[in-house]
């Protein structure tokens, strides 16, 4: 059985990077392999330069959301970039940026924060995800 | 009740999912095989997470109670 969780992480709100972190740790924690793929505006979250900014929320989440958010986070939860590299420093776990998204975004390697370990196409994504799952966030 | 030999005590008190896991997964690295880990946790998923957790990785929950808002783990590493 191949146990390697890849997630393709689409969306760059934190609530949704959030998530994810917390979908990538909990494999982690498992033992299971994680590969994550990022695309679009979840790549755009990951530039060096914006990693720690504030990345708002998805339009679903309202006032009340918001506010429900912004609390969690007063009180020192939900930083889900502290929580990946929980998840990095337990077990196995890569980030590789989507080299399509990365010409969208007219980005170069030495744009992302290094917690990303690489630049890959979407075959590569697909070989190294094997039987495993595959998560769309 | 023979009080058990505990080798590490984690205290995940106010760390909410996944964290209480993360951290006693890193714990139980630095622990031998045999070797008894707890855990205090405050989050209310934390107990059908260890139960998956332990289960999963074969690490035995020797022992776990719940008393004042506080669950405690006892983990053996396999």
């Amino acid at each position: 059985m191949d146990e390697t969780v890849s997630i393709v992480l689409f969306s760059g709100t934190d609530d949704k990077l959030s998530a994810a972190a917390v979908l990538a740790a909990g494999a982690a924690a498992l033992g299971k392999p994680v590969k994550i793929f990022l695309q679009y505006w979840a790549l755009d979250a990951f530039r060096a330069d914006r990693i720690a900014a504030d990345h708002g929320l998805s339009p679903e989440a309202g006032e009340a959301g918001r506010a429900a958010v912004a609390a969690a986070r007063a009180a020192g939860q939900g930083d889900w970039l502290a929580t990946l590299k929980a998840a990095k420093e337990l077990g196995e776990v890569d980030i590789q940026a989507c080299s399509l998204s990365m010409d969208i975004l007219k980005l170069a390697p030495a744009d992302l924060d290094p917690i990303v370990d690489g630049v890959q196409g979407v075959a590569a994504f697909y070989i190294n995800a094997g039987e495993g799952q595959i998560l769309f966030i | 009740m023979a009080a058990l030999d505990i080798k590490l005590k984690v205290d995940a008190s106010g760390l909410s999912c996944p964290l209480p896991i993360v951290r006693t997964a890193q714990a139980m690295k630095t622990v031998a095989s045999g070797d008894l880990v707890e855990v205090i946790a405050t989050d209310p998923g934390s107990v059908k997470d260890f139960d998956a957790w332990s289960k999963s990785t074969g690490n035995a929950l020797v022992e776990q109670d719940a008393a004042n808002g506080k669950f405690r783990f006892v983990l053996r590493r396999k």
